[in-house]
């Protein structure tokens, strides 16, 4: 795994190697200046050599200095490297993410890729900044002083060899332990959350069944489980610095009992003795850090976790090879198809489809909940495979096109439909980058788009928000439907596109699109039968199977499913709301002027 | 760690009004000396024996050297024994040292702790009190970065800043004196080396600070671009607009590691920096002391030079401690600031003194009883005494009632209307003619502005709000369900509601259909608003919510989202049955509701502007009317 999180750090490659060894370079300075230091007052000082205080003196500086240039290289390129190597990896993520066929994305649900492009990324590049300085600089610390410990005198260097690993299981113990409490800590501030944000969201529930106390009494819940891992992993993590401490105390009595009765022997010089406990400090110094490092490191591991699961995740459809690029037509065909979202034998979504249609012909989708319509027309631009079977374009099954020829000309307007933010024509120019201004007019016109963008101030260059958030619900999906148009389709599939539209501009719309898209095959899903009752044909679907496939006529006399649908619907009213109808007039910028006009249409 | 513990973090919240992060700091003190008097002293004492411990320890190098070692030195027979002791005295100190510091720690852990949950809580319970206005304005990230962010960063500065500061700060006055005690000249030497680092540390933070703040802009910009992109990548797919948003993605990656990679240089040049200059203060203190030594001028012995390195040493770390800790204090007050502000955020008053009670009919007269009837009245204290009980049956009048959100700007005017018990009235007109707003004045989640609602005869303001609201169902047009068991959902209608009464509700209102299909049926675990289930699912729980309370007076928010008609027809009989027998306000979106209501308000601008039932609203040939048979165009 981390060879594959690492490997994109590419061309900071040289930034990651440098680092390190500028850190190195640097470890070997500090481990200088002791030694240093002790020769210093062993031969200067004590001796009342000025000469030799002056050698060493400067000796020391020039030491220092090249440890304060060795540290900021390695700092530098450390977070050169760091940064660069989060760069990659996001890009990387982002590029494998724009192969994803739907399938993939289904898989993984958008605020997941979101955390992992941007959350988990950060993780990685923190902890790859700390492993590239402190899990360099402290093992390397630590051999390095233990080294020169020895070399100053082995004897008494034992007294490390004592103390060092008392800490260093201590510390590992303690680290050990943590971890996994705070992994809980962290899954049960997620609960407090959602008890916070179910709160915040349903507040008027909670105040309109009284139950500001039972909320309460489930927060303090949680937030005292937090209270007692937190506190349990603190009181551990506590340990620590009081452990630290003692053994450092210890090193240094043992160090002051022993190293006085070498130096009364004159086996070892006061300088020594003094470098012996700087060492000291270095030594057990670098433990403590190497332990926090890894604890970090260790709770970064599931962010590289997720991240290499996206570098790994290998898209579910491809461009063929030699594929083919251009549609002759917009005829349909779906011989035998069987689908299952993932593959799935088990639940299938599709179940034997067998559909001939011919270019140009207004086909209406109808059927409840879960029958399949949206899954049927996905497979027409590829944005599923097909389980078995084949689904043909133009006489030409779908998985032979270049997959950016096929989606041009079969244009679909999805369910949820989603502006960008820029302005109205940046939006739009998503259909086709090359769009005059007339092609553009044009498509706004069929749509029923045209009125309300130009009744706006800056007209087209109108900004639109993240989400298209400044724009009606009724306003977004004829937007979303020109930008399709814009496509000079062959197939155009509306996927329930002009739900939030009144009855009115609905029927515009289809008769628009009907009447001056002749040769354009056209796939209406819809929940209402007034929107599919004029299509050449209508295909019923129930459990992803065709129970029906005719006109609205044929279908009243032969599809119970249809005959029930179409007299509930008679009965129970059009479902579109007052209030749609009449805001969508208003908001369009036309004011009452319209709907006096649709109403007055209607009183006819 | 405590870092990467916070996990993703909300959007940071906009900034609140500025008060003194004094003012904050000692209300913060007060609490916490409030809540842990005895602690809060033991910790300062122990903070203050281990910086004393701290400080012996440099003391005594120069007393080993010069008091036990030099004069052994060519000793024949020397004696240890007065090092012994010397080194026993030593080992209590540094241990009782060692014991204040875990003792220290401890004792913090549990101040900051106990003051985390117990400020959590109270945020919380506060919270449930504030009025519906409250949350109108704010934005929900912005709150619930309270309960995370803000306490875990003031847990964070209580824990660790605080007491560190604290021993830094007794660290650098007392070997500030035991240096000077030692050598004035060498002190000297030593302030001006912290004070050069100091102003070097000052230049590279402020650099960097620069480059963070460019880091943050990147990369907001960076995630809002990756935000956008991915929600919308179905779209990009259908559009095959891959290249296109790979372009602009990598231009915003590349600035991002501009400024992530500059940010991050000048941050890592601090660390060498400091540790460096603390070098070149050890070779100067060396040379220096060495050169004084060595000529005589003063007194100053081997072992004074070796305690002064050791001392010198402990006087640089703490202040280069201190100005980093500062920083993150005056973050961490910010964050109690915004938690102080939600404190003190006013709860919804409530002077209601108009219980509801269970009653029993003893002849003419009602009497409170204990058991569940099925009857309920309002009692009714007096202030000359006394006690008279009203039966609640549910009838609702609005006596010239005006309304703003906001002082002075009206958006309800001359609400006049009657609801007996049993009626169905319902509101029409389009977004924004305040239907919603009419209804959240009945359960009091807005006060009125003038005028006058009476309940059953009862100004509603002399009910007590929580009695009003159980006598009062609601649906709203949006679901709101609970992480939990649908059996759980439901029963949050009513808490002492028994697993048959949740049936029978589930049952009048068709959700038992398709609960009892579910695997797990009643226990089907839901989570994230319900989202395992359709919007119509999700709407007969919450209908089935309702009924579970059966309350005498309904407020129905009809659903305008479509959903497939089958479910419709279902959820609407749902509706229908639950509407049977009670006093019902129904904001209408469908024709069938409207139509067979006792009566209809038509609302446009905040105004009822027709009322009557339906066959009168089309003999007028009003806006009704044109609503009416504008929308109901079937061919």
């Amino acid at each position: 795994m981390l060879y594959k999180l690492l490997k994109p750090i590419r061309e900071y490659k040289r930034n990651a190697i440098i680092g390190p060894f500028f850190v190195a370079l640097e470890v070997v300075m500090d481990v200088i200046i002791p030694y240093l230091m002790a020769k210093i007052i062993d031969i200067g000082i004590a001796r009342s050599d000025t000469r030799a205080i002056w050698i060493i003196g400067i000796g020391l500086f020039i030491s220092a200095v090249l440890s304060l240039v060795f540290g900021i290289i390695s700092g530098r390129n450390a977070a050169v490297a760091s940064s660069g190597l989060a760069k990659n990896l996001r890009q990387d993520m982002y590029r494998n993410i724009q192969t994803f066929s739907f399938g993939n994305i289904d898989k993984y649900s958008a605020p997941s890729l979101i955390t992992r492009l941007t959350t988990d990324v950060a993780n990685v590049q923190n902890a790859f900044q700390m492993l590239l300085r402190i899990l360099v600089r402290a093992p390397l610390m630590l051999v390095f002083s233990l080294l020169m410990a020895f070399k100053v005198n082995a004897d008494l260097s034992l007294v490390f060899l004592a103390t060092a690993p008392v800490l260093a299981v201590g510390l590992f113990f303690i680290v050990h332990h943590i971890e996994p409490i705070f992994q809980k800590v962290l899954r049960t501030y997620d609960r407090l959350n959602t008890v916070v944000r179910e709160n915040l969201r349903g507040i008027r529930v909670v105040k309109a069944y009284v139950r500001e106390d039972f909320e309460t009494d489930k927060f303090k819940t949680v937030s005292n489980s937090i209270y007692l891992d937190y506190s349990r992993a603190e009181k551990l993590l506590a340990i620590n610095q009081p452990l630290m401490q003692f053994c450092l105390y210890t090193c240094m009595l043992l160090l002051s009992w022993i190293g006085a009765h070498l130096i009364v022997s004159n086996s070892m010089s006061t300088g020594q003795l003094m470098g012996l406990i700087t060492y000291a400090m270095q030594i057990l110094n670098s433990l403590m850090m190497l332990s926090m490092v890894l604890m970090m490191v260790t709770m970064s591991r599931a962010s590289a976790e997720r991240i290499v699961e996206i570098l790994d995740e290998k898209a579910q459809i491809h461009n063929p090879d030699n594929p083919i690029t251009t549609v002759k037509d917009g005829s349909v065909r779906f011989v035998n198809v069987d689908f299952g979202y993932g593959g799935s034998e088990r639940a299938m979504a599709l179940q034997g489809v067998n559909l001939d249609i011919e270019a140009g012909k207004v086909i209406g989708v109808i059927g409840g909940t879960g029958s399949g319509k949206s899954t049927l027309v996905s497979l027409i631009p590829r944005l599923y495979d097909v389980t078995r079977g084949e689904v043909r374009v133009g006489g030409v099954d779908v998985r032979a096109y270049d997959l950016k020829t096929l989606r041009d000309a079969v244009a679909m307007v999805l369910q949820k439909n989603v502006l960008f933010s820029g302005t109205v024509r940046s939006n739009l120019l998503w259909g086709n980058e090359n769009a005059t201004d007339d092609e553009i007019r044009e498509a706004c016109r069929l749509a029923q788009a045209d009125s309300f963008i130009e009744a706006m101030q800056q007209g087209y260059d109108a900004p639109v928000e993240q989400g298209g958030s400044n724009f009606s619900g009724g306003q977004r999906q004829r937007l979303t439907i020109a930008r399709a148009l814009l496509k000079k389709p062959k197939v155009l599939i509306l996927d329930d596109s002009t739900s939030a539209l009144d009855s009115k501009t609905d029927e515009a719309v289809r008769d628009g699109l009907r009447t001056k898209l002749p040769g354009v095959t056209q796939f209406i899903i819809a929940q209402r039968i007034s929107q599919v009752m004029h299509a050449d044909a209508i295909l019923v679907l129930d459990c992803g199977k065709v129970d029906g496939y005719g006109s609205h006529d044929q279908l009243v006399e032969e599809n119970t499913i249809y005959r029930e649908m179409f007299r509930s619907q008679m009965r129970i009213g059009d479902d579109t709301t007052m209030e749609d109808a009449k805001g969508e007039a208003e908001k369009s910028g036309t004011g009452t002027s319209v709907r006096q006009e649709a109403l007055a249409d209607a009183a006819h | 760690m405590a870092d990467a513990l916070q996990g993703p973090r909300e959007p940071a919240p906009a900034a609140v009004k500025a008060v003194s992060p004094w003012k904050t700091l000692r209300r913060l003190l007060v609490y916490l000396i409030k809540n842990h008097p005895v602690r809060l002293v033991l910790v300062m004492v122990c903070i203050l024996v281990s910086a004393l411990a701290g400080v012996a320890g440099s003391l005594f190098i120069g007393t080993l050297i010069d008091k036990y070692i030099t004069p052994l030195l060519g000793h024949p027979n020397p004696s240890f024994t007065p090092l012994l002791h010397a080194v026993g005295i030593m080992a209590v100190i540094y241990y009782i040292g060692v014991l204040a510091s875990f003792a220290q720690a401890r004792m913090m852990i549990v101040i900051s702790q106990d003051t985390q949950r117990d400020i959590r809580d109270d945020m919380f319970s506060h919270m449930q009190t504030l009025p519906i206005k409250f949350f109108d304005t704010h934005s929900y990230g912005d709150l619930m970065s309270r309960y995370t962010n803000d306490t875990d960063t003031l847990r964070q500065m209580l824990s660790q800043s605080i007491p560190q500061m604290l021993l830094s700060v007794i660290t650098i006055v007392v070997v500030f004196f035991a240096m000077l005690h030692v050598s004035t000249w060498l002190t000297g030497l030593v302030i001006v080396v912290v004070a050069i680092a100091l102003l070097a540390s000052r230049r590279i933070s402020s650099k960097s600070s620069v480059y963070f703040k460019q880091q943050q802009a990147t990369l907001g910009e960076a995630n809002g671009y990756i935000e956008e992109m991915i929600n919308g990548q179905k779209v990009v797919k259908v559009f095959s607009r891959e290249p296109q948003t790979l372009d602009r993605f990598a231009d915003l990656n590349n600035r991002l590691f501009d400024s992530s990679s500059n940010a991050n240089k000048y941050a890592n040049i601090l660390m060498p920096v400091m540790i460096n200059m603390g070098n070149i203060q050890f070779v100067l203190v060396a040379v220096v002391g060495g050169l004084i030594a060595v000529s005589g001028s003063s007194h100053l012995t081997l072992g004074a030079i070796a305690s002064f390195l050791q001392l010198s040493r402990s006087f640089s770390m703490p202040i280069n401690q201190v100005s980093q800790q500062v920083n993150s204090v005056i973050q961490a007050l910010a964050g109690a600031e915004r938690i102080f502000t939600l404190l003190d955020a006013e709860p919804e008053g409530d002077t209601g003194y108009v219980t509801l009670v269970k009653a029993r009919r003893i002849g003419e007269e009602l009497a409170e009883t204990n058991e569940r009837t099925g009857l309920w009245a309002w009692k009714h204290p007096h202030s000359a005494g006394g006690v008279t009980y009203t039966e609640l049956t549910g009838d609702v009048r609005f006596e010239e009632v005006d309304f703003g959100y906001a002082p002075g700007k009206l958006v309800l005017h001359d609400i006049t209307l009657y609801a007996t018990t049993g009626e169905k009235v319902a509101f029409v007109g389009s977004t924004g003619a305040g239907k919603t707003t009419l209804t959240n004045l009945i359960n009091r989640f807005y006060d009125i502005e003038d005028g006058k609602i009476r309940y059953d005869g009862i100004n509603i303001t002399k009910i007590r709000k929580a009695d009003l609201r159980r006598s009062l169902g609601m649906v709203l047009q949006d679901t709101n369900l609970f992480t939990g068991t649908i059996r759980e959902n439901i029963r949050y209608g009513r808490p002492e509601a028994t697993d048959e009464e949740i049936l029978a509700a589930a049952r009048m209102t068709n959700a038992d259909n398709f609960i009892k299909m579910l695997p797990d049926g009643y226990d089907t675990v839901l989570s994230n608003d319900g989202s395992e289930l359709s919007q119509g699912q999700r709407q007969l729980i919450a209908i089935a919510r309702a009924a579970v309370a059966d309350p005498p007076v309904m407020i129905l928010d009809e659903a305008t989202s479509s959903i497939d008609t089958r479910t419709e027809a279902i959820v609407q009989k749902g509706m229908d049955s639950l509407m049977k027998g009670r006093t019902v306000f129904v904001i209408a979106h469908r024709l069938s509701t409207v139509r067979n209501s006792d009566v209809i308000m038509v609302m446009e601008h905040g105004r009822i502007i027709e009322r009557g039932p339906h066959d009168y609203l089309m003999s007028l040939h009003g806006t009704y009317y044109q609503l009416y048979t504008g929308a109901f165009e079937l061919q």
